[in-house]
This record gives structure tokens, sequence and C-alpha cells, in this order.
């Protein structure tokens, strides 16, 4: 990664220029994409919502070393939140609670007026992003409170917990009052709406956004959006790891006895943690529910939690950049697999060998197994300073054991 | 020098189980004394210094620092309060670089939050510039100055000891407790703590130390206390610990 550097203490002109570099090729993927039809710009749609993901949950456990197996829950959270605000799903929940208790179904749909009553709650873009980012906010606190005094193994299987209890409870929320529909999901979601401009297209545009006399598909409208929230998420992460905060997180990650003994609150700064997080969790799922449009609790499996902590483990743990990486990799190649492998089978073959979804869980566990014997601590870990006082051995690879003139 | 007792402990007792690990012990320490704690192994030394400090709840026990009453019923408030300590099996942050460390150290006496982290407004701009000055100011001074972005594991051992000193000095201690700094020192390096101990007196900061090296705390120390399974058995000044009976009993055993 020499090309590439991302470290603003170190070198911040090459930084940034390398930033401006990645942004650039950001910008323009979207249009080089275009003539190969929307399923790339979908897949990268999908893929930055990942990374946002990584890199929220890259500070409970890159950051602060709270190894957190139902990071997912966040995200289902914000999904949800987004179902029930922005869809016709409210009309159906009040409908639910007139059969249970008319008295007080009664009473809320009259509180909340006929509108709502037929048509469901549809809050604008600009509340519920921010509610999204708060609810699961608060979510990562309590689930943060009770976890304080484990670690490793035992704070895993509990937060392993949570995750399928959030899930089980999406799943099963639809009696007596049906608040989630249940297994069936919650449908019609509103898609987002920014300035007047709706990212899916209007009715009869096929899915294009005119934008300022510019009209690009609707994938490309959403591209543009997840990849702003994306920046500000990197920004937000890496504003907080060089800052008073970031450094308790490591310190606590590191030891936490001292941490403690250097006066730092070690529970309200591991609930900080758990709560930023979370936010961006939030954030991403709210995103993903407009994006899709419906939401069913199978978005939420165990399988997704694992998937994006293996973006942060594979990527480089607690490296923002190499965090960013192992996300993209992680939630475009599968993408990628299923595009090219069963033409190419077809073409090479005549028909399909192995499909896709097999290739891509061998190739999964495969390149698990070779990044972990090879770079245990990722493919692209934070750097480490073992420079001597008249030089800099950083680039130069391990060579200690030289001694200093 | 006025006498102003900057730490004063009284009556502790803790039990662990079936043992009594410390029974009614206590200490006086005037501001800028260095102050020995000495005794065999398993005298309760470290327990001691970790009541003092939080880690562990005594079970009975008056604490008071520089004239006011401290609780230390968790380690984040006797650090506030002014107690800063090191340990005896060295506990750095290890992927961090020196600087971090010391940097960390002054988390206590600052106080940006995810908003300033954030927009780096101008008041958190300068709260990070200060504690950046402050951080290399104490690495300097305990003599690793030029090794400040050096990640610190791969500081050589006393090194690490004079960098866990300078993240306890950065919480800007009343107080600084040592659990034995010298513990697998050579000599040289034995001379080169003993005048930094020397030089952090000088800079009026009060110093509790615990060492097995009696040679080194008789010629450092102003006041000794000696613990033996966990009462104290002797206090005073060292050439009067040094002539003690029940001191050198207990290290050389009884003359039966």
């Amino acid at each position: 990664m020499a090309l590439l550097t991302f470290d603003t203490q170190k070198d911040p002109k090459k930084a940034y220029a390398s930033m401006a570099v990645v942004l650039a090729v950001m910008l323009v993927f979207p249009f080089a994409a275009a003539p190969f039809g929307n399923s790339w710009v979908r897949i990268a749609d999908l893929a930055l919502l990942y990374i946002m993901l990584a890199v929220g949950l890259n500070i409970v456990v890159g950051f602060a070393g709270l190894l957190d197996l139902g990071y997912i829950a966040f995200y289902a959270l914000g999904a949800y939140m987004t179902g029930l605000l922005a869809s016709p799903q409210f009309a159906t929940v009040i409908e639910s609670l007139i059969n249970l208790n008319p008295a007080i179904g009664e009473g809320l749909a009259a509180v909340m007026g006929e509108e709502i009553r037929s048509n469901g709650i549809h809050l604008s873009v600009w509340f519920i992003v921010p509610l999204s980012a708060a609810l699961a906010g608060v979510a990562g606190a309590l689930l943060g409170a009770p976890t304080l005094k484990l670690r490793g193994d035992y704070l895993a299987i509990v937060t392993l917990g949570f995750g399928e209890i959030i899930r089980i409870f999406m799943n099963n929320l639809n009696d007596p009052i049906n608040i989630t529909n249940g297994p069936q999901g919650i449908n019609l979601i509103d898609p987002i709406k920014v300035f007047g401009v709706n990212l899916a297209g209007e009715a009869g545009s096929r899915a294009t956004v005119v934008v300022g006399g510019f009209s690009m598909p609707s994938v490309n409208a959403y591209y543009f959006l997840f990849l702003l929230l994306t920046i500000a998420t990197v920004f937000i992460t890496s504003r907080l790891q060089h800052s008073r905060l970031g450094r308790a997180w490591v310190a606590i990650r590191e030891d936490e006895i001292a941490a403690k003994a250097m006066g730092i609150n070690t529970r309200n700064v591991k609930l900080l943690a758990f709560s930023m997080g979370a936010t961006f969790g939030g954030v991403a799922g709210s995103m993903f529910a407009a994006f899709q449009g419906f939401v069913s609790p199978e978005s939420f499996s165990l399988t997704e939690s694992i998937a994006v902590l293996a973006m942060v483990v594979l990527g480089g743990i607690g490296h923002i950049p190499g965090v960013v990486l192992g996300g993209a990799l992680l939630a475009a190649l599968p993408e990628i697999l299923r595009h090219v492998v069963e033409p190419l089978q077809q073409k090479l073959f005549g028909h399909v060998v192995i499909e896709a979804e097999v290739l891509r869980q061998l190739l999964y566990g495969l390149a698990m197994v070779l990044i972990m014997l090879n770079r245990p601590a990722g493919l692209w870990p934070a750097p480490k300073h073992e420079d001597r006082p008249d030089g800099d051995s950083d680039s130069k690879g391990q060579s200690s054991g030289v001694v200093a003139a | 020098m006025s006498e102003q007792v900057i730490l004063n402990i009284a009556g502790v007792n803790k039990r662990f189980g079936g043992l009594q690990a410390l029974t009614d012990v206590g200490i006086k320490i005037m501001k800028g004394q260095i102050y020995g704690l000495i005794g065999p192994n398993g005298a309760g030394k470290t327990t001691f210094f970790n009541v003092i400090t939080g880690l562990y709840q005594p079970d009975t026990g008056t604490f008071e620092l520089a004239g006011k009453p401290y609780s230390p019923s968790a380690p984040h408030a006797v650090a506030k309060a002014g107690i800063a300590r090191t340990f005896q099996n060295i506990r750095l942050f290890g992927e961090m670089t020196a600087l971090e460390n010391v940097m960390v150290g002054r988390h206590v006496r600052s106080h940006q939050g995810v908003f300033g982290a954030v927009f780096r407004h101008k008041a958190a701009r300068e709260e990070e510039a200060s504690i950046r000055r402050r951080a290399q100011e104490l690495l300097d001074f305990v003599g690793i100055g030029q090794f400040a972005s050096r990640t610190s594991k791969f500081l050589s051992y006393g090194d690490q000891r004079r960098l866990e000193i300078a993240r306890a000095l950065a919480t800007d201690p009343q107080l600084l407790a040592l659990d034995e700094p010298a513990a697998g020192m050579n000599a040289t390096e034995k001379l080169a703590l003993r005048e930094l101990l020397v030089k952090i007196k000088a800079a009026g900061i009060t110093v509790l130390l615990i060492e097995h090296d009696v040679k080194l705390m008789m010629g450092l120390c102003d006041r000794i206390s000696v613990l033996e399974y966990g009462k104290l058995i002797a206090e005073g000044l060292p050439a009067e610990i040094q002539s003690n009976k029940a001191v050198i009993e207990a290290y050389l055993g009884g003359s039966h």
C-alpha cells in the first residue's frame, strides 16, 4: 500500500492526495459503470452500506476492543424504524390495536388522525435518520450496560444473544399488535426524498432521477447519497479516533486496569463506544430500508453480523482505511462472482458446473484461512512505529537489531 | 518545606476470604517526601497499594488526601482526586506510541467529548495541542523524549518503566505511587531511576515507593514503613529502620 497512504498524522500531504484520488474514482465510478447496466452500481450501493456498518462496528471492536457479534441488531432497528415511520405499516398497527382493544385503539387513532389511520405515517428522511440514529444509539447503550464487566468470549456470547433477540422480536411482533408484520416484513417503504427530489424517480419516469436538469438512474442517485453518508461516517470515526475519546477507547482495549488507573471512567467510555457504533448501524439500516423499499427479519440474521465482523477483521482491525477495504471486498466480491462466474462457465463448458453461491462460500472460506495464516492483523493493518531517532525504519521493514548511529 | 500532610490513611483492614491481608494499617506522608514501603514477599505491600488506589475495596479504613477525605471506591476517581500509580508488572498501552500513552494520562485533566472531537472547534484544538505539548514535556522530563513516536511495546524495559512514570505524572498527581519501579533493573538502570526520583521530588511531587531493594530505599527515602504479614511492624527514618530489631528479624528470620 505504498501508493496510497491515509496516515494524516505522518504525511498529511500524501494522505490528502490519496483521499482525493479515491474520491475521484468513487465519483466517476457510476458513470463508468453505466454502460454495463445498473446492477454494478446497485452492488456498489449495498457495498457502501456495508462499509458504513463495518466502520461503525470498528469503533466497538477495533478501537475499544469489545467483541460484538450482534451488531446487525442496530442495523435492524434502523431499518424497522424507517419501515414503521415511512410506510403504510402504521395503519396496520392501529388496526390491530383496535381489534385488540377498541378503546385504546380508537383513542390512538383519534389522536393520530384519519390520515395516519388509513395511510400510515410518512415522515421525511430528515426526521427518520436522526430518529434511527438516536434509537440505535440508545439501544447500543442499553446493550452495553449489562455487558460492562464482560470481555472476550463472554461478551461475544451476550451480544450474539442480543442480535438474535432483536431478530426474533421482529419475526414475532405481529401478534397481538401487528407492529412488524412478522416474517412477511414491512413493504412499500417510502423511497428517500431529498429537497423534493425522489431518489427512486417520479412515477412513470422509469426510475430516472432528475437533479437540476441532469438525469441519472435511481441507483446512481442512491449511490451518491450513500457515498456522502459513508464519507461522513469515515470522517466522524477518524476524528473520534484521533481525539481524547479515541485514545481512551484504545487504552481500554490495550489494558483496562491501567486505563482505569489513569482516570478513565471505563464504564462511560465503553457505553459511549457501543452507542456511537450503534448509531452508524442505525443510519445504515434506515438507508437500507428506504433503498430496498422492504424489510424482513431474514435480512438481519447472525450471518450478517458475522459478515460485518469479518470485514473489520479481514480489512485490518482498528485501522479505518483497512476496514473500508475489507467492507468493499467482502460486500462486492460475492456479487461480482454472481455476475461473472455463471456466465463464464456457460461460455467455457456450456453449462454451470459450480453455482456462484457455492463458489462464493468456498472462496470466502479459503480467503479467510489464507488471510489469517499470512496476514493475521488483516489486509491493511494500522502502521506500527518502530522508528529510530535517526530515521524511520517503518518503511524499511522490521530491521530491528541495527544499532542507531 | 512546610509540614503539610499529603496522605493520611488509618485503620485499613482487608480480608480475602479466610486471609487477613491487611490488619489496621495506616501511613502518614508529608508533602514533598519520598516515602518508602518495604517488607518481605507476601507482606501485603501491593494489596495496600491497590487499596489506596481504589483497585481493591477495603473492609475498613479512613482516607485523606491533602486534608480532604477521599473514597477509594473506583480507580478513576482516585486518579482524579490526585493519586497516580504505576504497576509492578508494567502495564502500558502496548500498541500506542510513547507520546499517546502519556496523552492518555491527560484524559482526567481534559474535557473534550464527541462534539469537540468531530468538529474540532477552537477550544478542542487548543486542548488537544496542550495535551500533546504537556505529554512531550513529560517524556523529556523522564528522559525518553526522543522515543515519542515509537510504539511503546518496542521500548526497552527501563524506558517502559520511565514511560509508565511519565504517564502517571501526566495526571497531575499530588501523590505519585510507584509499585516496585526498580524490579528487574540492572545497577545502571537503578542509578538512573534513582536520579529520576530525586528529580521528581525536586519538582515538588510526593512519592510513595514500594521496593525490595533495601539499599536503594535507604539512601533515597525520607521515611520508611515496614509491613509484615499485613501488619505495620516499624515506621521511621531509614537509619532507625535499619537498626530496628523487628525489621531485621522479619528479613533475616528470628534468632532461635
